[in-house]
């Protein structure tokens, strides 16, 4: 382009772009302004309001904030200017009056006290405002708030910059701080002025990383023992969150082998934000519950379903035992239920907590070691209907977009997910397309953060998914909606779609769903006729016995307009645990060898057959679900489980440990001792994952590269090792170098794996070290990953789209006068999946420490109940003890618990009926009731 | 309500994160609400009417607020919390008195002995039922000290008339006799705007009368009329039009002078304005220290939209907060769209990018009050009026130590012993002529030799200081200079936006500086000049060190 500014910047003729800032250009010139309420970094605003970085403009009457300003031609800029240099050193030299002494301050290497020290401003003459720390005006001004779990705010350091609003409110869309009152008493506050702890703050953090003063700042790093107060970290490593499937990158700071601070880093997922687990909920993986040692159960443990271990003590159920003794144990276990049993007697889980490389071994070993394809992880408990419909639909289960394709939406609908709590950093680039004005159709039957910024919040009623999508689709074809080349081009089944939804007019339906016809009407065309809408969904579409079909109804709304395969469209399910989309392409799942190819298909199993050798088994295995069942059966009597904790995350789950404990041989290779392990005969203590190198692939088919930042504790070992060691001694030719060194090479096991995998052709070893992060497919390991799929047809046999239609099927177990409740299940912010992690890390552990189960306050006041109290809820399965929380989120007629708390388990509650496509089990809707704890104890 | 006690056994598991949100308030304040629509850009008349109703802004009733608007509480605490009418009460918190006395402490009524009558007036109250606050300046400046009964505006006042008023609950102001619209068409008014719309007279040829009448912007800036309209005019619409009526300059009653007794000629001009820039709609942003005028503006609006007057352009009026730095176009602006006054960095000027991002068309009150007059007489005979070359007629507003204050219609160009001598009767019994400051307390402080200087756009700043809004307060040799430049430091500290460094924390350590007994340090006071002229990002920052630089320049004996 030739529209570039040609100026001059300290002396020297400079080009630059209009809407570069004078900031940005010195700063590729190689000047360095300082800068205190501008952050570099992506998704700040600059906002030109501490005036550090003034320069000189020839012929203005006053100086220029180079941060905002931008160049115009032949403007004469100055740096270095008499007049700049002079305010911008008084700019300093007002802030540290004002401010504790750098020795006293709450983070003596914060940038506020770089730039001081680089602009020798003078000190000493200018009174300061206030008395200091410990002072009466201390007090009154409540400068020191130590009411957060995880940070600590000292305002006597605070320069109101506003940074901290802007991390909040922009970068985060949390709106949570506030800049309050006027003048020199400007400051941030927390919701109306109040403690941090008891305001409605996640604990992102993201106000303590943009922070220039350490005026807000990490409590881990506070030490009164160090010399400055403040810990230093002595490494840091990049790396990424172990926790959900959006895929922060991270630098992690370590001290003495421990992790002291987890920043976020400018990763295409997160650009450098982080959620309350990624950044505060590292120290689970030193928690005195970890296992150090292996352990073997006592032949005195005799095993039942309602065995319950204490992690702390287990000494009454195992003994400790060497690897050699546990590891012998284990294989000889397998080797003679395989004996005994064949491969149909034994079952493997998998986690999607681990690598790519621990998956595709994982299934390597489950595969060629027993001859099963009894094989599955938790992916059949999330999307696995989600993946169902995609694959029968467009030939591909991964997202066709990015989440991050918000950016370029004009519509958003986001159904069934509540990714402020699930998936928070995903939920900043929605909050943030709904900020910029996008349209944003919210639909749940439970609220959540995201409402607030909904253009069109919907609360359905629970279940009712199919007509409500239908109704929608209804709209779009009768109005004429649909984008018919498209259709023409690339779909089909479309006739059988419009002959489907003619039964579902938005009037037939609006009582059913709860929603007034005029809103689907409204809802159905913004989507179908804005210039690119995007699809996310979650659990809450997936999670039903009708889970697939709801899936299927979202590709055709998708296929039926033409609203894919653009910029700003398309469809993401939006995937939960860190690696759950890369363990299912690694085939970590009973039907699919790596890449989705087909276990019953003769060609695959041919391939795998000359390369593993052995007799592979010919036919499909069992899901997850259908594994306890088949426990139960007396077909399955041994398993390998690594990572998982099916006795908390499975439905029933009276049923699933009444399973496990029937195994004749359980061999569990964990980093704590779960409700699984309760069941164990063998226990094999394996690593976290900042312990340990491997690739992982988020939610946006994006594989980043996980580094280890400590080292294991005890004797713990690396997963991939113990699998390694684990095959050789079941007898299998493993090696990945393992019998040199001891320990597997991960780039190898990663090469063996993408040989099977086109889909990773592009993404050698090579380039995922070098950038950590990289987007399949790639054309070519020199050219960027495809965010975008389905440009010019799908990965099906014809090319072709299919649209399969959906009929209203009801959920398995609706409430009726003994079960009068809608129990649904899910997640909290803090708390992810089971728990078994981020209950053992402190900070989350301390902002939600205790089960609970939350119903509407009406629902509450109807059923003469008392927030606060602990209540009783029950259903055919089962019943648990929970502290009641008054939530309006959760809708009149239902109640809402989370599956994270062992001690308020909610699987024991929900109901194992299946998808019968995706074999999900119903987690988000059976019958309950819930009476006070009093009364049920009676 | 003992329903909501917190159980012991966890900080916050009854409820989620942050307050509970009480559904029996939600109620209240959404009937509260009726008739405002749920948008941002009316959070402070929501605030308003909160307040009004009772006495204070409960949180409870912020976060029912928060609820029904979808904002969160921190976007609401931090406007509630900018400006100074509302009071923000905690749920642990004492709700303020019933009645709040406002006492002004800004320049002219501190020389009418503000603080004596503050200091008698809480000896006098009991603070369970009265309130007393000082407050920057009410615009009553002739009349010092000024006070605020509730929203009972006070002129001369002393503690006995203000006590007798609250103990009659007289807390409203009276409405001044003005010409209504109907007297004001009875004498011709709203032909001029028949004309202009039916076109006999082009928006071409408005533009260029108006470009040489010389009108320009009274609001302080001073910018020529003709050429801001031609700009906004430039810029591809929709275009709105703004009414700064935010007049806080202390030592400035022009506009209430005005608005009080004619207020249709500034609404007719407004309307004339809005036709030549093509602008869809009017906001006008007046002082909630103006009561009477903010009831007559109400009323005459209304009465407007009865007789269709505004069909193509609707008014708006809007009701500031206690908020002096509002006066700023760009602060007006974003008060206006309903947050904190925080003025904008330029560019992009408001002519391009303004309220809610369009091209805007922003005039002071006086400005539009001479529009009516300056087409219908013809620009030649506005230009002719003013003296030494200046062009037009000024409303100075005249306080201090002379013999009749009050709104003096005077030339352009007018010196400050012409002033006195033609318009104020004298300087008062007793005191000699020491001091005074032409334009408020942002035009710095002039010695009495210079007098004799006009008193214009563009003449005193060689003198490092400016007219401004010619609010002139005139100061006698009875008068502490040091301690009205501390005033004015005070009131500046007090109504800083607290968006940039240096005025945020210059205003407060010049102010600290200044303190009676000390001896600043020069060479810091300069370098605080320094920045705060050069750094800040509005004219408030800009200016506020002018009464120190005066003190350098003509007073250094005061500083020893």
């Amino acid at each position: 382009m030739s529209d570039k500014i040609s100026f001059t910047l300290d002396g020297k003729a400079v080009q630059a772009e209009a809407d570069e800032t004078l900031w940005a250009i010195a700063k590729r010139e190689g000047i360095a302004i300082p800068h205190l309420c501008h952050l570099d970094a992506p998704g700040y605003r600059p906002d030109g309001n501490c005036r550090a970085c003034l320069v000189d403009i020839a012929g203005e009457r006053t100086l220029a904030a180079s941060c905002i300003r931008k160049p115009t031609e032949g403007m004469v800029v100055s740096t270095t200017a008499e007049r700049a240099t002079k305010a911008r050193a008084m700019v300093f030299e007002l802030l540290a009056a004002d401010m504790p002494a750098r020795e006293a301050s709450p983070d003596p290497d914060a940038v506020f006290w770089h730039w001081y020290e680089k602009i020798d401003a003078r000190a000493g003459r200018i009174p300061a405002a206030r008395s200091g720390i410990g002072t009466p005006d201390d007090a009154a001004l409540n400068l020191h708030d130590h009411s957060h779990a995880a940070i600590a705010v000292r305002l006597d350091a605070c320069i109101a910059c506003g940074l901290c609003e802007r991390a909040c409110g922009e970068v985060q869309v949390n709106d949570v701080i506030g800049m309050g009152f006027r003048g020199d008493h400007t400051r941030p506050v927390f919701d109306l002025s109040d403690p941090m702890g008891s305001s409605t703050c996640v604990g992102c953090g993201e106000c303590v990383q943009a922070c220039p003063t350490g005026a807000l700042f990490e409590k881990s790093l506070i030490d009164p023992k160090a010399p400055s107060g403040v810990i230093k970290p002595q490494k840091e490593v990049d790396s990424l969150c172990p926790y959900c499937g959006v895929g922060c990158l991270t630098k992690v700071g370590v001290s003495d082998n421990k992790i002291m601070r987890v920043d976020g880093r400018d990763g295409p997922a997160n650009e450098g934000r982080l959620c309350v687990k990624g950044r505060f909920g590292h120290d689970y993986i030193r928690h005195p519950h970890r296992l150090t040692k292996p352990l073997i159960r006592r032949a005195d443990a005799l095993k039942s379903g309602d065995a319950v271990v204490d992690p702390a003590n287990p000494f009454a159920t195992f003994r400790e035992a060497s690897w050699e003794e546990a590891l012998s144990l284990a294989a000889g276990g397998f080797r003679a239920q395989l004996k005994e049993h064949g491969g149909k007697g034994f079952a493997g889980f998998g986690s999607a907590k681990c690598s790519n490389e621990e998956a595709y071994l994982f299934q390597k070993l489950v595969r060629q070691g027993f001859g099963t394809n009894n094989v599955d992880h938790c992916t059949r408990l999330c999307h696995a209907s989600s993946v169902a419909a995609l694959m029968e639909g467009v030939g591909s289960g991964a997202v066709s977009a990015p989440f991050s394709a918000a950016a370029d939406a004009d519509c958003i609908i986001v159904i069934g997910a509540r990714p402020t709590e699930n998936h928070p950093v995903a939920a900043t680039y929605l909050k943030q397309a709904a900020k910029r004005g996008a349209k944003l159709i919210v639909m749940d039957p439970r609220g959540s953060g995201l409402f607030r910024h909904a253009s069109h919040p919907v609360r359905f009623k629970s279940g009712m998914d199919v007509p409500l999508l239908n109704a929608m689709l209804n709209v779009i074809i009768t109005e004429g909606l649909i984008n018919t080349d498209y259709i023409a081009d690339h779909v089909d089944g479309f006739a059988e779609i419009a002959a489907n939804a003619a039964g579902f007019t938005p009037q037939s339906v609006e009582a059913i769903c709860g929603v007034p016809a005029a809103e689907i009407h409204e809802i159905a065309r913004v989507y179908a006729k804005s210039k690119a809408s995007i699809i996310f969904w979650g659990m809450g579409v997936s999670q039903h016995v009708h889970g697939t079909d709801n899936a299927r109804c979202l590709i055709a709304l998708a296929m039926i307009t033409g609203q894919v395969g653009r910029p700003g469209t398309g469809l993401h399910p939006l995937r939960g645990q860190n690696n759950v989309q890369g363990a299912s392409d690694a085939g970590l799942i009973p039907m699919f060898f790596p890449d989705y190819r087909a276990v019953e298909d003769n060609s695959v199993l041919g391939r795998y057959q000359a390369e593993w050798g052995g007799a592979l088994d010919t036919k499909r295995g069992l899901t997850v679900v259908e594994i306890i069942g088949a426990i139960h059966d007396g077909t399955i009597k041994s398993m390998f489980i690594m990572g998982e904790n099916p006795a908390m995350s499975d439905p029933d789950q009276h049923h699933a440990r009444a399973a496990l404990a029937k195994l004749e041989h359980l061999v569990v290779q964990d980093i704590f001792l779960t409700e699984t392990a309760f069941h164990a005969d063998v226990l094999l203590p394996a690593s976290a994952h900042a312990e340990k190198l491997g690739t992982y692939t988020n939610t946006n088919r994006q594989v980043q590269l996980g580094r280890p930042a400590v080292m294991p504790p005890g004797e713990a070992r690396l997963d991939i090792d113990i699998l390694v060691d684990l095959a050789r001694r079941i007898g299998l030719d493993w090696d990945y170098g393992f019998a040199k060194t001891g320990q597997a090479d991960v780039g190898a096991v990663y090469e063996e794996m993408r040989a099977h995998m086109p889909s990773l052709s592009g993404l050698p070893w090579s380039r995922i070290l070098r950038d950590g992060t990289a987007t399949y497919p790639a054309p070519s390991p020199d050219m960027p990953g495809q965010d975008i799929l389905f440009t010019k047809g799908y990965p099906t046999p014809n090319g072709r789209a299919k649209l399969v239609p959906a009929a209203l099927v009801p959920p398995d177990e609706v409430p009726d006068s003994a079960f009068p409740l809608v129990l649904t299940t899910g997640r909290l912010l803090e708390h992810w999946h089971t728990g078994s992690m981020t209950r053992r890390a402190g900070v989350l552990d301390a902002i939600e420490p205790e089960g609970l189960a939350a119903m509407h306050p009406k629902e509450i006041d109807r059923l003469g109940l008392e927030a606060g109290n602990m209540v009783s809820i029950q259903t055919r399965r089962g019943a648990i003890s929970a502290r009641l929380r008054a939530d309006r989120d959760v809708a009149e007629g239902m109640v809402f618990v989370p599956f994270a708390f062992q001690e308020a388990a909610a699987n024991i509650l929900t109901n194992s009926a299946l998808d019968p496509v995706g074999k999900i089990p119903e987690f988000k809707f059976c019958a309950a009731r819930v009476m006070a704890s009093a009364e049920a104890a009676e | 309500m003992n329903k909501s006690a917190k159980p012991e056994s966890s900080s916050r598991a009854w409820h989620p994160k942050g307050r509970p949100l009480d559904v029996a308030v939600l109620d209240e304040v959404s009937t509260l609400l009726a008739g405002l629509p749920p948008k941002r850009d009316l959070l402070i008349e929501m605030l308003h009417r909160l307040q009004d109703k009772h006495g204070a802004l409960h949180a409870s009733h912020l976060k029912a607020l928060a609820e029904l608007m979808r904002l969160s509480e921190a976007e609401i605490f931090e406007v509630a919390s900018f400006y100074h009418h509302f009071d923000i009460i905690k749920e642990a918190e004492a709700a303020p008195p019933p009645l709040t006395i406002r006492v002004c402490d800004s320049v002219s009524c501190m020389l009418a002995g503000a603080e004596a009558l503050i200091t008698a007036l809480k000896s006098q109250v009991n603070p369970a039922e009265i309130r007393v606050v000082a407050a920057p300046c009410l615009g009553r400046c002739a009349e010092a000290p000024a006070a605020m009964v509730g929203r009972n505006a006070v002129g001369s006042a002393d503690a006995a008339r203000l006590l007798a008023l609250a103990a009659a609950g007289s807390v409203t102001s009276e409405i001044p006799a003005y010409d209504a619209l109907s007297v004001y068409r009875a004498k011709g008014g709203y032909a001029l705007l028949d004309r202009v719309k039916r076109g006999d007279i082009s928006v071409d040829e408005l533009i260029d009368m108006l470009s040489s009448s010389g009108l320009r912007g009274l609001g302080g800036a001073g910018f020529p009329v003709g050429r801001k309209w031609a700009s906004v005019r430039s810029f591809p619409g929709p275009r709105l039009m703004t009414i700064n009526g935010d007049e806080g300059e202390p030592g400035t009653f022009k506009d209430r002078y005005h608005l009080e007794r004619d207020p249709h000629r500034m609404l007719e001009g407004a309307l004339i304005a809005a036709h030549v820039v093509g602008a869809e709609r009017i906001y006008l942003y007046m002082r909630d220290e103006y009561p009477a005028v903010l009831d007559i503006l109400a009323r005459e609006i209304a009465a407007l939209d009865a007789a269709g007057l505004t069909a193509a352009c609707p008014i708006e009026l809007r009701r500031g907060a206690g908020a002096y730095i509002c006066g700023e176009e760009s602060a007006m602006i974003e008060s206006i769209e309903g947050k904190r006054g925080l003025p904008r960095h330029r560019p992009p000027f408001i002519a391009e990018r303004g309220l809610f991002g369009r091209p805007t068309l922003n005039h002071n009150v006086e400005t539009l009050h001479w529009l009516r007059d300056i087409i219908e007489k013809g620009p030649d005979w506005f230009a002719g009026l003013g003296r030494r070359g200046a062009k037009g007629l000024r409303s100075f507003s005249v306080s201090g130590r002379v013999r009749n204050p009050g709104v003096k219609i005077a030339p352009a160009g007018i010196t400050l012993n012409e002033l006195i001598s033609e318009h104020c009767g004298g300087i008062s019994d007793g005191h000699e002529l020491a001091a005074y400051l032409p334009g408020g307390a942002s035009g710095g402080i002039l010695p009495a030799n210079l007098a004799d200087e006009p008193l214009e756009f563009g003449m005193l700043e060689k003198h490092g200081s400016f007219v401004g809004s010619h609010a002139v307060v005139v100061l006698s040799n009875h008068d502490d200079i040091r301690a009205v430049a501390r005033n004015i430091l005070s009131f500046f500290r007090h109504e800083s936006c607290g968006q940039c460094t240096p005025c945020r924390l210059g205003t407060a350590k010049l102010e600290a500086l200044l303190a009676p007994g000390g001896k600043p340090d020069i060479g810091l006071l300069n370098d605080l000049d320094h920045v705060m002229r050069q750094g800040s990002i509005c004219g408030l920052g800009q200016a506020a060190p002018n009464p120190v630089a005066s003190l350098i320049r003509y007073f250094p004996e005061v500083l020893t």
